[in-house]
């Protein structure tokens, strides 16, 4: 599909979520566990890419040592931790990246 | 000054805090766009056709992973649903705006937007101008936005192409998840959702992606629903 397309439909789409309450309000009540599940999108969705971006490598599998992704990630992830700061997390992350890959 | 003048500039002041936490975020998502293989103008432009971090950052990478159209459509309106929540909490205090104004204040409706604006309608309640607050506080964290955006992808164009910068990306997403991962059914939320996606890697159309999120809210909200019964009613 084309970028354009995709972007113009995912824009009403989004929109469509902001506006649809506003809109309708008094119509509508979000159930309760609809509220709980969509706290757990963010860290769904995102570890949903997270993991298969510094585990798989060449599409398969890799848990040794070579994996470079995979010990940058976990480094990355340490920084997270203690740093909770995304900045330091994304510099951290690409400079043990770099400088694995240099080793 | 207007009421409603004096209205938007609060908003705009309580937005400032945030806006210096969105700039390098809006630099980042330039720089990565531009890397993940959109053109400038169309990474300058998902900035104001989509206008949500999270999802800009997930549609980049799934351009770069060269998912389906519908994969990433659908991925975009599940990492939005929240905004149905925040739809939901400032609706009755819009109830009385023409659909203009409801118009153009959902499209700036944003996480950064909504935070300010909710605390200050639950303390003052909805006034004759109060929505020019959300209107502050919504317009300049989009002007920032662009602004950022801008800056990120010209910046992004000097980066050499041979370092390995598609890696940046997951690197944004760990540093958006790790702080969060505070409660037992958040980590199992992450780490159900992540194995799931090793498993269903191999799925047509990256559809392991949405199959594996889907796995994760429903462990997470299970995990809660146990720990507190009362909460199910």
């Amino acid at each position: 599909m084309n970028i354009w397309l995709i972007m113009l439909i995912g824009g009403l789409v989004t929109f469509g979520l902001r506006f649809s309450l506003i809109y309708l309000f008094g119509r509508f009540e979000v159930p309760q566990t609809m509220r709980r599940a969509l706290h757990y999108v963010p860290p769904a969705v995102l570890s949903a890419i997270i993991f298969p971006e510094i585990l798989f490598h060449d599409g398969a599998l890799d848990l040794s040592l070579g994996n470079t992704r995979l010990l940058a990630g976990l480094i990355a992830i340490l920084t997270a931790w203690f740093s909770r700061n995304t900045l330091l997390t994304i510099l951290v992350g690409m400079a043990a990246l770099l400088i694995l890959q240099l080793l | 000054m207007s009421e409603a003048r004096k209205e938007f500039w609060n908003g705009v002041r309580a937005e400032v805090p945030l806006l210096i936490g969105v700039f390098p975020f809006g630099m980042i998502y330039g720089a990565l766009a531009l890397n993940a293989g959109l053109s400038a103008f169309a990474s300058q432009m998902m900035s104001s056709m989509i206008f949500a971090g999270s999802a800009q950052f997930v549609t980049a990478q799934l351009v770069h992973d060269a998912a389906p159209g519908f994969v990433i459509i659908v991925t975009i309106a599940v990492v939005n649903l929240r905004h149905m929540l925040y739809s939901a909490s400032l609706a009755p205090y819009l109830k009385n705006l023409s659909l203009k104004w409801k118009t153009l204040l959902s499209y700036l409706l944003t996480d950064e937007a909504y935070a300010p604006t909710i605390l200050k309608f639950e303390k003052d309640g909805a006034t004759p101008f109060s929505h020019w607050f959300l209107l502050g506080a919504g317009f300049s964290l989009w002007f920032t936005w662009q602004v950022s955006t801008a800056l990120g992808i010209f910046l992004g164009a000097e980066i050499p192409r041979e370092w390995p910068l598609d890696f940046a990306l997951p690197l944004t997403f760990i540093a958006m998840v790790v702080p969060v991962l505070k409660k037992q059914p958040m980590i199992a939320a992450a780490l159900s959702a992540g194995v799931t996606a090793l498993l269903a890697y191999h799925l047509p159309f990256k559809l392991g992606l949405i199959v594996a999120a889907l796995v994760g809210i429903a462990v997470g909200t299970w995990l809660e629903g146990r720990e507190s019964p009362r909460g199910m009613i």
